[in-house]
């Protein structure tokens, strides 16, 4: 446990020695504070239900470009050596790992608690909703940070760790919105499998223990098959 | 200490590590020598548990590998080639990162151990310097304090000087010395005076096989005893030269090499063991119009040796 405590307490502050956590924060606050506010005042609803819808879809961009360099950096870079010689197993590394992407990502939603606080200001806000959001949000957040954990042990390229990240998440965000080209047979098996209904319940303020687990499934496939990718490779 | 049977890795088909048998007895100080690509990081690699073995066994202190992986690569400290580190982090940061990993968490301990390797490892001024801005010695040297972070019993370095200037050379030798009296100490290289200088024992790999596994000092002795002399004349041809050297009935065998100069010819001849040939040669020589440009009695031992080896093999 404090293997991975340590290796993730690493990778944490590794983000903010760079420039890349400053330069990830401020671009996603731009990206959705700009989507979600150019639309606020036009509905006049006070609710954050558009700032959630605009979650995965964003999430699926920003956070393979937060975990590619995971482990694509290390394997170029050659410390991934220095790293697995040392008193650790590939469960730890890819638990460290994966614990501080979710964290940094959790981080970067943390400046967004400022729009309910101000929406609560200038209209009667349902809290619920805003709860559950975030709930949902963390569980996307390590959804998704799994899945870049794994596409970034695929490969010593981080551009191509991020494009395989990008094309896993991206594909879960949207496989919901393509249901009508699906046979019809299949269509709710296929609407199982897309993030966005079990993270759109989230934002309605429902905790349904069938989304819970359905991200938490998401996680451990990832992270296991991280595991055996890490095995395999060497 | 470390017990290594039939230890075989394969890159798909390209066999990089056959068979490799190998004992390592506590407080010695092992070269591992070989051309390069001859197998001895992917060795070393296995050792140290980064790679898997195809097939072999490696066993630590009586302590199977892969089921005693974790405390395994507890008793060792490893610096992989040309030292990768991250490079994004300064060099304290770095070394109380690496401290707590291998399980030293108390602070105050801690802190004395890095003030140690920092004195040993001659880190002190450059403990606060983001390693990305150091030189390639000195991040050897950070590596090195890496391996050696919780004085493990088993040391293992894998070319500490390639890159490194003469005067860098010198210091990682003398620290290798200076805790190859307590450790076990393995390390790679392929420059030879290095091993020659270092070493107690040398094991010489070529081509994934071990050929040649015995102490420094034997091995030299073994080479000298081969009584190899190089000879170079002006005058006659390598034919002429050699069947003259052959006539003289002393038993020697000669073998011609490439001359340094185009009017000169060049020859190894090896002697009888216990005789040296050379005031022999001098004196028939002595009887011809012929110059001796170059009357040599070989005594880089473990160069002739290493590419004897070597070469019979490729």
């Amino acid at each position: 446990m404090s293997q991975i405590k340590i290796i993730a307490l690493k990778e944490f502050k590794d983000y903010f020695i760079s420039p890349i956590a400053y330069i990830v924060i401020a671009l996603f606050l731009i990206v959705v504070g700009w989507f979600f506010f150019s639309t606020f005042f036009i509905y006049s609803r006070a609710d954050l239900r558009d700032f959630f819808a605009l979650l995965p879809m964003v999430f699926s961009f920003f956070v393979p470009a937060l975990t590619m360099r995971l482990f694509a950096e290390e394997k170029n870079v050659g410390s991934y050596e220095t790293l697995l010689t040392m008193p650790v197993s590939f469960v730890h590394i890819a638990l460290g790992k994966f614990f501080a992407a979710t964290l940094f990502t959790c981080t970067m939603l943390v400046p967004t608690l400022s729009y309910p606080i101000f929406i609560s200001l200038i209209g009667d806000l349902d809290w619920g909703p805003v709860a559950g959001g975030y709930i949902g949000a963390v569980f996307l957040a390590g959804a998704y940070c799994a899945i870049g954990l794994f596409a970034s042990a695929l490969t010593r390229n981080q551009i191509i760790a991020f494009i395989i990240g990008c094309a896993l998440c991206f594909t879960l965000t949207i496989i919901n919105r393509m249901l009508f080209f699906m046979p019809s047979e299949i269509v709710a098996v296929i609407e199982y499998f897309g993030a966005n209904t079990h993270f759109a319940n989230f934002s309605k303020g429902i905790l349904d223990t069938r989304d819970i687990l359905y991200f938490i499934s998401l996680i451990s496939i990832f992270l296991f098959s991280t595991h055996l990718v890490m095995q395999e490779k060497n | 200490m470390i017990e290594i049977q039939d230890l075989t890795k394969y890159y798909n088909d390209f066999c990089a590590v056959d068979h490799i048998s190998l004992s390592v007895r506590p407080g010695e100080i092992l070269g591992l020598l070989g051309p390069n690509g001859a197998g001895k990081t992917t060795t070393l690699r296995m050792l140290t548990g980064y790679f898997k073995p195809t097939s072999g066994q490696i066993l630590v202190k009586d302590l199977h590998m892969p089921e005693h992986t974790l405390t395994i690569k507890a008793l060792m400290g490893y610096l992989p080639e040309s030292a990768p580190l991250y490079h994004n982090m300064l060099v304290y940061d770095y070394l109380s990162y690496v401290a707590r990993l291998k399980g030293l968490k108390d602070p105050a301990r801690q802190l004395e151990r890095l003030h140690t390797l920092a004195d040993l490892c001659g880190l002190s001024g450059i403990m606060h310097k983001p390693i990305v801005t150091l030189s390639k010695g000195l991040k050897q040297r950070v590596g090195l304090a890496h391996a050696m972070m919780t004085d493990p019993e088993i040391l293992i370095l894998d070319e500490p000087t390639s890159g490194l200037d003469p005067n860098q050379i010198a210091e990682i030798r003398s620290i290798i010395r200076q805790i190859g009296q307590r450790k076990t100490v393995i390390f790679s290289t392929h420059i030879l005076s290095e091993a020659e200088a270092t070493c107690d024992r040398i094991v010489i790999i070529n081509k994934g096989k071990v050929v040649a596994d015995d102490t420094t000092t034997r091995l030299k002795q073994g080479a000298l005893q081969n009584n190899l002399i190089r000879l170079a004349l002006k005058g006659p041809d390598v034919k002429t030269a050699c069947q003259f050297l052959a006539d003289m009935n002393l038993n020697l065998s000669v073998s011609a090499l490439t001359p340094d100069m185009e009017d000169q010819v060049r020859v190894e001849i090896q002697g009888p063991p216990d005789r040296d040939v050379r005031s022999d040669i001098y004196l028939k020589i002595k009887e011809t119009d012929w110059i001796i440009m170059e009357l040599t009695k070989e005594t880089q031992a473990l160069e002739h040796i290493f590419q004897k080896l070597t070469r019979e093999n490729t």
